[in-house]
């Protein structure tokens, strides 16, 4: 491959080239087997500092994100919002700015404002990694639901892969749409159409409202979570009605393909998006991508922390 | 940087022929054949690895496990490198407890990337011994390794490489003493 690495960063797939995915999907290739040794555990960051500091409730991503730093030896210190000082008024950028001059090597940030890590980047000189960030991007989970869909599919490009959700509130679905059509993947979102939305066409999705038609001739379906924590409760329907138009069952199951796989980035409302015989069922794959997510976080780590520090 | 060919010190024979005798000397060595293994070191090692031990399935009529081992990970050059080189898969799909590991790498010089293949197989478990098997020890070691099989020594200065070339990755098999075109 004839691409390097030389972001400091990693905050988003919109602007990553699509050699550059590709980097990340072969690099994590290649770091999957070490989790799976008896001392999962390689020497490549030792004596850096990761800083893991989110201001969202998390387990998956940050346990995940933790998992993959000590795996590769690195010195990791988690800061919790509610125990730290912005509770005492202090603005994200001087917490930042402190945090560098305890000569850090990487942030992995998770806040709940769009745009809050490219604030830190351009601000301070350790690496940043956006663990999401609002509702714009979560690129590390994009890479690993790409990661997963081309393990099972052997390629990306020409696959009909179906989101389906709350699209308008979802990092999720932004990165995978980001990530996915670069590589050459046709995108259908589905949803409500209050939380759909406008003009999200441009990104190059195809857009519909009936969610047999996103079923139908899908080679993977993304069931998003609804995130009650984030709407007006106007937009949203019903929780029950919701569920019996989008949620995926056994009854709708026969409209998909017979290899369909089944994708959830966690965590699943059981009953909502996702009745318990689809989630634990046979295409569901939702396991494999908390597992490839380790190896997809280490290979981000390991490029951006190739990159020698600066600031302009 | 460009190289310039200066001497060819190894063709498609003499390269067959010392795999030959390497695989007769570790027959000799470790009586107890069912605990071999071999491990080549990529990208040229794993290939050398491969044809080792079919010269060892004639020499004693059995398939050895093989492996391969990427040392990128455990590089004590990262910081100093400009771009992170890329990371390929350690496959390495049998116990290695209790083995006696043959490992396998093309030149032996520095003897930096050995300390770092030590360090990566022991993180696979406890072998009994682990012996090194080069194509060209070429001399210049910077750490208290040795190899102890080599196809051939070939004294060399600092400003010169070694070049191993294989059929499958460089077309042809053949070892030449190149220099740094200045």
């Amino acid at each position: 491959m004839a691409v390097s690495w030389k972001r400091k960063d990693l905050l988003d797939l919109e602007s990553l080239s699509t050699e550059e995915i590709e980097l990340i999907l072969q690099t994590a290739d290649s770091f999957k087997e070490i989790s799976q040794r008896p001392i999962k555990k390689v020497p490549t960051l030792r004596g850096q500092t990761v800083v893991l500091f989110f201001f969202e409730p998390s387990t998956r991503t940050r346990t995940s994100f933790e998992l993959a730093a000590k795996r590769m030896s690195a010195d990791i210190v988690n800061i919790q919002t509610n125990a730290s000082s912005l509770t005492k008024g202090e603005t994200l950028k001087d917490t930042a700015k402190n945090i560098e001059a305890m000569k850090v090597d990487i942030i992995i940030i998770r806040h709940s404002s769009s745009g809050a890590p490219y604030l830190l980047a351009e601000s301070i000189s350790p690496s940043i990694i956006n663990a999401g960030d609002g509702s714009h991007e979560h690129p590390t989970q994009g890479l690993l639901d790409i990661f997963t869909i081309k393990e099972h599919k052997k390629k990306i490009s020409g696959l009909n892969v179906s989101i389906i959700g709350d699209i308008a509130h979802s990092r999720v679905a932004r990165s995978n749409i980001w990530g996915l059509t670069k590589l050459g993947a046709k995108v259908t979102v589905c949803g409500p159409a209050t939380l759909m939305p406008p003009e999200i066409e441009r990104l190059g999705v195809k857009v519909t409202y009936d969610v047999k038609e996103a079923i139908e001739g899908a080679d993977v379906i993304n069931m998003l979570r609804i995130q009650i924590e984030r709407q007006g409760q106007s937009l949203f329907p019903p929780i029950r009605d919701y569920s019996m138009k989008f949620g995926l069952d056994a009854e709708k199951m026969r409209y998909a393909k017979k290899d369909v796989l089944i994708m959830h980035p966690g965590p699943i409302n059981r009953g909502i998006e996702l009745t318990p015989e689809v989630a634990d069922g046979p295409y569901s794959v939702i396991l494999e991508q908390v597992t490839n997510g380790i190896a997809v976080r280490m290979a981000v780590l390991y490029l951006v922390s190739g990159v020698k520090k600066r600031i302009e | 940087m460009r190289f310039r060919e200066k001497a060819k010190v190894m063709d498609a024979g003499q390269i067959d022929k010392a795999l030959v005798r390497i695989a007769h000397e570790i027959a000799e060595n470790n009586k107890d054949i069912g605990g071999l293994a071999i491990v080549g070191i990529r990208t040229r090692g794993a290939l050398l690895a491969q044809r080792l031990a079919e010269k060892m399935r004639t020499i004693v009529k059995k398939d050895l496990p093989v492996g391969a081992l990427d040392i990128t990970l455990y590089r004590d050059d990262l910081t100093a490198v400009a771009e992170q080189p890329v990371v390929h898969k350690t496959e390495i799909d049998f116990d290695i407890h209790d083995k006696v590991i043959i490992l396998v790498d093309d030149v032996l010089y520095t003897g930096r990337t050995v300390r770092c293949a030590l360090d990566a197989l022991i993180d696979f478990g406890r072998p009994k011994y682990i012996q090194l098997a080069v194509l060209v020890d070429r001399g210049h070691r910077e750490l208290p390794i040795r190899a102890d099989y080599a196809g051939k020594n070939i004294p060399t200065s600092q400003k010169e490489t070694v070049q191993v070339k294989i059929k499958e990755t460089d077309g042809t098999d053949e070892v030449v003493i190149a220099e740094k075109e200045e």
